[in-house]
Parts: C-alpha cells; structure tokens; sequence
C-alpha cells in the first residue's frame, strides 16, 4: 500500500489481526465481493441449478425392460413417449387447466378481501384481517389436505352430512382444494399492491364522477396487475406441481404431479422427463409476464 | 452498461459451472455390484440402530395401536433402536432400497427379485438365524427369495389380496371378481382397486377364470395378447372407481365412511376398520387371488447388518409371528406360531397357513419379465411395458 487511498483512513502501523483483514480487503472490492457472494453463489449452482441438471440428465436415461435397472445410455425415448401417447398429453392439458382454474377463483376471491382490508378496514381490524390470511399458512399442507378430505367424502363427509350432498372426490375437488391452499399467496401480493395505492386516486376518481365499478376497473386494476399477476406465479406454479392434494380428493385422477410421484418409484427416467413439462410451462409463463413488472413485485 | 456486463460475466461463469456439473454427474456414478457381498459367517454385537422398510403392520411399536408392540421388547433385547419406513408398494420399497439408507426390507416378490436382480441385497446366511429351522418348507429356496442356490432373506409370512365390501350397501355377499370389474357396476364410483402397476395381474387372474381361451396360466406371464386383454378389462373398470388406493390408511377411512364400498384390500385393513366398528367383512373369491409371500431381506449396503440379523429371528419366533399374523391378518412363515395365538385359536386354520397346496394356488406377487417366470418362452410383456400400461389406465 502505498500512500492514503481510498476510504481507508490511516492507523499507523500494524494493529491488530482483524484491522489487518479489514484494510486488505477494503482495498480490494473485487476480493470484498467474493468473498460476501461465494457461499451463496455455490449452493444456488450446486444445490438448486445442479439439481435441475441432474433431472434434465436423467430424463434421457431409460428404464431397462424387466424394469431392475437405470440405462444410462443417452435416448430420448421418454420424450418421444411423452408426445406419442395421448394420456399424458389429456394429463397436461388437464393440469394446466386447473392451474389456471385455480388461479382465476383465487383472483376473484382476493380481490375484494385484499381491498377490503387494505383500503376499508380500519388499523385494528386490518392487523386482525392479515394475520387471520396468514395464520392457515403455518399449518401443515398435509394436515389441511386431510381435513378436506374428510370434509368432502361422499358419502359421510362433514359436507355430506350438513348439508346432503357433496362433489366428493375427483377433479371438482382438487380444484377446490387447491384454491383454499393457495388463496392467500394471491391475497398477500394483491394486499401490498393496495396498499401501496394512493387513497387520494381513488377520492379524485370519485370527485370526477366515476362509480365504484368504473374506478375499480380504470384506476384499481390497471395500477395492481403487476401484482395480480405475481399472485398468479404462486397459485398457477403451485398447482402445476401438486400431487398430494389430488392423491387425497382427487379419486381416481391423475396429474402431472401424481404421474411423476407414481413413476419416481417405478421409472424414474420417465418421471424426469414429465417433470420437465412444468418447468417448461414455467419458464414460458415467466417469459410471458415479464414485461407486466410482476417479477419485480414477488 | 455496467448491469451488462455483470449479466454476461455472470451468465459464462453459470454456463462453465453448469457444464462441470453435468460432467460431474454424468461421470461420477459407480454402481456397486452386490455379486461380490458374502454372507457373514456369525452375528456379532448389535450397532445400536436399525434402519427398516416394511409394509404397514409388520413392525408395530404400539402407536397404531398400543396393544400391539413387538417392536419395543427387541429394542430392549438387542438395544437396536428400530426406526420404521412404511412402503405402500414394492415400487416405492425398491425406490427406497436404491437410497442405500436401509438394513432390511420386508420385500414381497414383486420387489425381492427385482432387488436380488439389481445386488441391492445381500445373501443371507440362514444358519445364523436359529428360528429358519422351523419356517414352513414351501416358503423357502423359492425363486424370489434365493438365486443362484444363494438365499437373500428370511420368509416372514403369506397371504391373499381380499375383496371387501361394505355389508350395509353390499347386501349379496359377493363371490366373484366380476363385481369389480363390471362397468355397469351398482357401485359405480364407489368401487377402489390397488393403486400400482401389479394390479394388473388381478385383472388377469381374473380374465384366467372369465374368459378361458386367453389361455391365461400365470398372470404375471402374459402375452402380449393376454395382456391386452387386462388391460382393456381395467380401462373399462376405470369408470366405476372411486378412488384407487396405495396408502393403506387412505383405503381404511374410505370404507369407513362409506365413500368406497367395494374392492380389494389386504386383511389388515379389514382388521382395523372393524376396529373402528366399520360394517365391512371379506371374502377370497372363487377365481382364487393374487396374494404376497414376503421375505426379509438385508440391503446390501447395510450399515447395522448384526441389528437386522437379530431383528431377523425375532421376527420369525413363534411369539412374534404370532403377533404379527393375528395383526396384519396373514398366515405366519413359522408354523409354531399357531399354537400362541391365542385370541383367535382358529387363525392358522382360516389362513391355511400350513397347507402347501393353497399357498401353491395363490398367486404370489412376483415381478414380470421378458423371459417369462412360469418358463413358457421369452416373449412375456416386461415390468416396464405394466407401468407404462397402468399410467394409461388411469387416464
């Protein structure tokens, strides 16, 4: 070192150990940035980029005919499968409906609960309001799945019972399911976009003579779509990738999830490469809504 | 501009770390091959833990039911600490084995021989186990718990797949598959049916009976043909199941409720419904049924081998066997079990448990291969093509 440079204002000599580190890497900010990003750079790469490689990689492998054994010679005999069999085309198109089923009902629902609490509620009841949305989310996915299903039996479900009938299991079902688990991923985003309105565009929409309707839909929902549509990340990715919610309400139905869960055990080559489809509507779906600001309101 | 040139930096650092990892993972597999493992010649002190795959029912530790515990007394025996994983098929056990993470597995045939085949278990050396004298001789040397005239396990017990139904909807006890397999069914959308792929060897067990010019003789060795034929008979089913089951807890509330009435089951589901005084009763039907014979295998990689030898005899002693029979509603391997059952004396009668000739019209699970198991030639439709077909089946 050579001379006072840069912020480094000047203790003479050595000092102690932790000084010394503090001023070598205080004139190294190349050095600063390693060292503060390499830990987490490493376990984004290994754990969550290596871990889409692996399940891309094998994808290719295939299952040995009796069934014992991975092959691990590179084909892509899963892929040519996936596309020439038409029940896995009727299973992802039947999932991507429901994600998008799911997330619409989520879109009405939160809509007027989110308003309602950010804009009519008064403080205390607010605090109330949002902790009673995030409460269900500290209780186990699985639990709440359960309790549906003894909500929805039919025969003998609560349902059933109170008021004589019920959907019980099957596609129904999963959809409702899935949009009760969801719900407040969509209200959450929704809420902060509301909040983040000024009351005062609304109360000048008002003085100019608009009704509620036409303030909601030329103020309100232009100025949340970003956030309406971050809701829509949660709910739509979620619901591509569940399995469990249609193992328990879903009768006899099959999704995308439960197809790679049943293969997992039994193909697991296969299950890789059904795996990808989600991916791919993701990635396509991300792509789509980027323009929308949504991504930077996650 | 700057933003720029981060984006691109960052992006080659990500694509170079990307293709080490591919390499990596392409490159760094090494299978063990389990031709090489030997039977040990002794047991030697037990490793204090013991890591278990077993169907629901077989290693109880009284939190099902607190009746029923002969987990905790091996546990204070040897001083293993027994740690359970319940498989609901032998797909999921197999998936399991392959994890490396087990000492043993209670493996029906549809998983042992797959699991000898790919040496993730090891041979077992029977003379170490003193209560394997007194197994039943038609369980053991079988072709899916030895290879090679190498045994991989001791056998634990046997029984058939039930048809159960619901007594209040179900007036006319059934005696026949065809209730669930007729697709103008009453029952329509309360009917369940296994959820795996093996299921489809009920289909042809049944088809074997129903439709004799198939000329079905094994239903785990069909044709092409034949097995189209099954296939066919379970897409029509398809559209009076209610629900499918794998989770054997899943199946029980189902009947309970009364959401499903009618299908297959194992006993043990059966027991505990009746527990929970559900209006439920099986029969076995008089096409026969598919049914398991399952063994306890010792994972080739097993880090607690002296625990699962220990855990072995214990199982397979008269007093535990007894247990275990009564509780899953099975027949016990060691026929001396039979004498200590004591709250049903009749158990081994109902179950046959001694008698070779029904355990010989059972068909037991076992895993379907190109080269056909009952040795009718090479031409027999593989495991894969029966996960393939069940994916579709469901639909």
């Amino acid at each position: 070192m050579t001379g006072p440079s840069g912020p480094v204002t000047g203790s003479p000599s050595g000092g102690s150990f932790k000084r010394r580190v503090s001023r070598f890497l205080s004139a190294r900010p190349r050095v600063r940035l390693a060292s503060l990003l390499t830990a987490p750079a490493l376990w984004l790469v290994v754990l969550y980029v290596g871990s889409l490689i692996a399940l891309f990689v094998t994808s290719f492998y295939r299952l040995n005919e009796d069934g014992t054994a991975i092959d691990e010679t590179i084909g892509s005999s899963n892929y040519h499968e996936l596309f020439s069999v038409s029940v896995y085309r009727d299973i992802a198109v039947r999932t991507i409906g429901v994600a998008v089923l799911v997330t619409l009902i989520d879109m009405v629902l939160a809509l007027p609960i989110a308003f309602f609490i950010a804009k009519l509620a008064r403080p205390k009841l607010r605090t109330i309001l949002i902790t009673a949305v995030l409460v269900p989310l500290w209780g186990s996915y699985l639990v709440k799945a359960f309790a549906w299903r003894a909500l929805l039996g039919s025969p003998g479900g609560v349902i059933d019972k109170t008021f004589g009938s019920s959907p019980g299991y099957g596609l129904p079902a999963v959809v409702i399911v899935l949009s009760y688990l969801w719900l407040p991923y969509m209200i959450v985003p929704i809420y902060a976009g509301l909040d983040r309105l000024p009351d005062s565009l609304l109360e000048a929409s008002n003085d100019l003579g608009a009704g509620f309707w036409l303030t909601f839909r030329s103020v309100v929902v232009p100025m949340l779509l970003p956030a309406i549509v971050a809701g829509s990340v949660f709910t739509f990715s979620l619901s591509m990738g569940d399995y469990i919610a249609v193992e328990l309400v879903g009768g006899p139905t099959q999704m995308i999830g439960s197809v790679v869960y049943d293969n997992f055990a039994s193909n697991l080559p296969f299950a890789a490469a059904f795996a990808t489809v989600p991916i791919l509507v993701m990635v396509v779906y991300l792509l789509g809504i980027r323009r929308t600001g949504a991504l930077e309101n996650l | 501009m700057t933003r720029r040139t981060i984006n691109r930096r960052a992006t080659v650092a990500i694509g170079l770390a990307v293709a080490v990892l591919a390499a990596a993972s392409c490159g760094s597999d090494s299978k063990s091959s389990g031709s090489g493992a030997k039977a040990p010649t002794a047991i030697g002190k037990g490793e204090g833990s013991l890591q278990l795959i077993a169907w629901a029912g077989y290693a109880e530790d009284g939190s099902t039911d607190p009746a029923y515990d002969w987990v905790s007394k091996f546990e204070t025996d040897s001083g293993c600490k027994v740690d359970v994983k319940i498989g609901n098929t032998s797909d999921e056990m197999f998936q399991l084995m392959q994890t490396g993470e087990y000492d043993g597995v209670s493996a029906s045939g549809d998983a042992s021989v797959r699991l000898i085949d790919a040496g993730l278990v090891a041979p077992v050396n029977t003379g170490l186990v003193k209560n394997y004298a007194d197994i039943s001789p038609f369980l053991k040397d079988t072709d899916y718990n030895s290879s090679d005239g190498k045994n991989y396990g001791i056998p634990h017990g046997w029984g058939a797949n039930y048809l159960m139904y619901r007594t209040d909807v179900v007036t006319t006890p059934p005696d026949s598959w065809s209730v669930v397999f007729d697709k103008n069914s009453p029952y329509k959308g309360k009917v369940t049916a296994y959820d795996a792929p093996i299921y489809i060897a009920d289909a042809a067990n049944y088809l074997a009976t129903a439709q004799p010019d198939l000329g079905i003789k094994d239903p785990y060795s069909l044709t092409q043909k034949q097995f189209d034929a099954a296939v066919a008979l379970l897409k029509d089913q398809r559209s009076v199941i209610g629900e499918y089951w794998s989770n054997y807890a899943v199946s029980q509330t189902a009947f309970e409720q009364g959401s499903i009435v009618l299908g297959t089951t194992w006993q043990v589901i059966a027991n505990l419904a009746l527990g929970n005084k559900a209006p439920v009763a099986t029969v076995l039907p008089k096409e026969g049924s598919t049914g398991w014979s399952d063994t306890w295998m010792v994972s080739a990689k097993a880090k607690h081998p002296n625990c699962m030898y220990l855990w072995m005899d214990y199982v397979t002693s008269p007093e535990v066997q007894a247990q275990v029979a009564y509780y899953f509603g099975e027949a016990p391997a060691n026929p001396k079990a039979c004498a200590l059952i004591t709250d049903d004396p009749t158990h081994c009668d109902v179950y046959k448990a001694t008698d070779a000739d029904f355990a010989k019209a059972i068909k037991f699970w076992a895993t379907p291969r190109k080269k056909c198991l009952d040795g009718s030639g090479d031409n027999c439709v593989p495991f894969s093509e029966w996960i393939k077909a069940w994916t579709e089946i469901k639909g």
